[in-house]
């Protein structure tokens, strides 16, 4: 075999563009085809792109505007209230506003109280059909299950409230509530009277609304848990659930953690659903059938007829409570979130 | 594609023209012909009114006249607030708000309405008589089962279940609200003091509904429960109410022609601006939980076109409208009250 010689390779002429155009121009003049007259014709795209990243700056920064324009009004209207109670409106239990005293107390507790009990019920369930669809659930239910939870998130909150009344009202009076009575009642948690509206229905109904956004999350953070942790955790022998508990429920928990507390931001500010079976009376009983009131509930309420300067401010008060609250809450949702990550999106707990 | 960038070109300019061509004509043609007044405010009158308004539109064609019923409280914010360009409430204005709207308003009485008690005990068909004494003990809480002493002394005979009472209230601000606490007040020392009268007021206990609907919806389908309704709500949905005492010391039932009776009684001491209060009305047939309902007109109208229309809707009302109002259970204004409204319909400029 010979050997070969090295092939010289052509080198790359500088400026080759320019004269490549020149030769070929000067071997055949053709005329500019119709895309380079009509590219030719359009001037440079300073301005349009100038302008459209401007129009989309102005997008970005008009949310910044909302909300700093939300909280000055709520801090301008509520000033006058503020002047009047100041610290005694968060510990007042009379709402009256005939005699000109408001004290929200009653209010908060109805919205925590109702809020919290809806995690309780919904976290269990919503935990239990996430594992059932990841897991154990057969392939052909997977997508009608999943399609479902979706949808019972796009229902509206007004027909929830009306399903409430007309379904579940007489179902926790006539049905759940006297075994409640019977079995729980010495707690003092689940005593007479019972009327079917009050802080328990209101809280079930809540449970429903929040259910598919905290199963959802969960269900996307446990899907991203790499699968070698449930290998891991059956070459080790461990059985169907402790493969579920080990391998997946503990490395997804800072996420549903996370779920849990966007659950949480929901059902704190949700009104119309909960207008209409919590019974909006301003009480805070120990009972779980008595009547309650929710900060959002009132001001839906009285809003629109409140006459007087302070009752409004008082009112609006209210409405700055309510959002201080759900900024708490959704802001230690993603401090969780980004504790967990430390930005890094693809790491698990 | 050879001419692709031109024809582009030509059709979106084309687009362009017509658009702004079709924007132009409807701006115009939604501004120019119709007449499009809008009003705000009590539930309780929100049957009639939306009857009156369509048969005048279709009377009156290019008049519209747009009414919302959000509560006589918001009725009354709005139209001193001048967001609206007339209000309707079932509580008359109180001097404070009316110094603080920013324009003068007449209080134009349109038609009179009833609240009745209602209520729901299972296997009850009998209907009830509850004194003043005892609604206020109920909704103060001091009544506190269907079979008390109280509630029995007035129904002799008539079997009454051991089981608590559930009071329903309105929980909006409402002109039902303000009738029926103005009756209790004036009755009830105790009611006066602990709860008073108002649109929006402090219940000890109860629960509250949205609307006269809500109230109505919750004691039909909740067993053992007692609410106020207006009267209309009552009829209409087949719900039992009881009577009550009147000045007289007579048990009434709830009818137009009570109503009307107590208008009558009371009409002859009506202050020049119709603010009267005529809950507990003398006379043997007067019905006492009764109450005029207030159109809230500006004195003053700034759009001459808009002024027109309404002056004329309120001498149609006089005319026509009136005699309607029996046949949808609401009673009409005493003759001696239409007089003298149609003189303070004159004093309306525009």
């Amino acid at each position: 075999m010979s050997q070969l010689s090295p092939v010289t390779l052509p080198t790359p002429e500088v400026n080759s563009g320019g004269k490549r155009a020149e030769s070929v121009a000067a071997a055949e003049p053709a005329p500019p085809s119709e895309i380079r007259k009509f590219l030719q014709t359009r001037s440079t795209s300073r301005l349009a792109d100038g302008s459209f990243r401007g129009l989309m700056l102005l997008a970005a920064f008009s949310l910044f505007v909302i909300i700093a324009l939300i909280v000055w009004m709520l801090v301008v209207n509520s000033k006058l209230s503020i002047h009047a109670f100041g610290w005694h409106f968060f510990t007042g239990r009379q709402w009256d506003p005939v005699g000109g005293s408001f004290g929200a107390l009653p209010f908060i507790y109805g919205t925590v109280v109702s809020s919290l009990l809806a995690v309780a019920i919904a976290v269990p369930l919503s935990l239990c059909v996430a594992i059932f669809v990841l897991d154990i659930c057969p392939q052909p239910l997977r997508g009608p299950i999943a399609f479902l939870t979706e949808l019972l998130a796009a229902i509206p909150s007004v027909v929830y409230g009306l399903w409430a009344v007309f379904v579940l009202v007489p179902i926790v009076r006539d049905n759940v509530g006297p075994v409640l009575e019977k079995s729980f009642g010495w707690t003092g948690f689940f005593a007479e009277p019972n009327f079917g509206v009050g802080m328990l229905t209101a809280s079930v109904v809540l449970a429903i609304m929040i259910f598919p956004v905290i199963c959802s999350i969960s269900r996307d953070v446990m899907r991203a848990v790499p699968i070698h942790q449930r290998e891991a955790a059956l070459a080790l022998g461990a059985t169907r659930w402790e493969m579920i508990r080990i391998g997946v429920l503990r490395n997804a928990r800072l996420g549903i953690v996370g779920a849990v507390i966007l659950g949480l931001g929901r059902a704190l500010g949700e009104t119309m659903a909960v207008t209409m079976v919590i019974g909006n009376h301003p009480d805070i009983v120990k009972n779980l059938f008595n009547p309650a009131y929710t900060l959002a509930s009132v001001i839906a309420n009285e809003f629109t007829e409140a006459t007087g300067d302070l009752y409004l401010s008082a009112l609006i008060e209210i409405g700055l409570v309510l959002f201080v609250v759900t900024i708490v809450v959704n802001a230690i949702a993603r401090l969780l979130v980004w504790a967990v990550t430390r930005g890094d999106s693809t790491r698990a707990a | 594609m050879k001419s692709c960038a031109g024809d582009v070109k030509n059709w979106r300019a084309k687009v362009k023209m017509r658009l702004l061509a079709a924007a132009l004509i409807m701006f115009v043609a939604t501004g120019a012909w119709a007449q499009n007044l809008t009003g705000a405010g009590s539930t309780f009158v929100y049957p009639i009114y939306s009857r009156w308004f369509s048969e005048y539109a279709q009377q009156h064609p290019g008049v519209h006249i747009n009414y919302q019923s959000v509560g006589s409280g918001a009725g009354i914010r709005q139209v001193s607030e001048k967001t609206v360009d007339f209000g309707a409430s079932d509580g008359p204005m109180t001097d404070q708000q009316l110094s603080e709207s920013k324009q003068k308003l007449f209080h134009l009485p349109t038609v009179l309405g009833a609240v009745v008690p209602v209520y729901n005990v299972p296997g009850l068909n009998h209907d009830l008589n509850l004194a003043p004494e005892v609604i206020a003990a109920i909704y103060l809480g001091k009544i506190t089962k269907w079979n008390d002493a109280n509630i029995q002394h007035d129904n002799p005979g008539v079997k009454l279940p051991d089981h608590q009472i559930l009071p329903v209230y309105r929980s909006d601000g409402s002109g039902t609200t303000y009738i029926f606490t103005d009756f209790l007040s004036k009755v009830v020392p105790q009611f006066q003091q602990r709860i008073g009268k108002g649109t929006s007021v402090r219940w000890p206990v109860g629960i509250g509904e949205k609307g006269n609907e809500g109230v109505a919806g919750m004691v039909r389908s909740g067993p053992y429960t007692f609410g106020y309704v207006e009267l209309t709500y009552a009829l209409e949905n087949h719900m039992p109410f009881g009577l009550t005492r009147n000045a007289a010391g007579k048990y009434v039932k709830a009818s137009i022609a009570g109503v009307t009776a107590a208008a009558a009684a009371d009409a002859k001491q009506m202050p020049a601006d119709y603010r009267v209060s005529i809950t507990n009305a003398p006379g043997a047939e007067s019905y006492p939980i009764s109450s005029f309902t207030w159109m809230l007109v500006p004195q003053h109208w700034n759009d001459h076109a808009k002024g027109q229309v309404m002056v004329d809707f309120l001498n149609w009302m006089l005319d026509h409208g009136e005699g309607e109002a029996a046949g949808m259970s609401y009673a009409s204004l005493p003759k001696a009250v239409a007089d003298r409204e149609r003189q303070t319909i004159k004093q309306i400029t525009y």
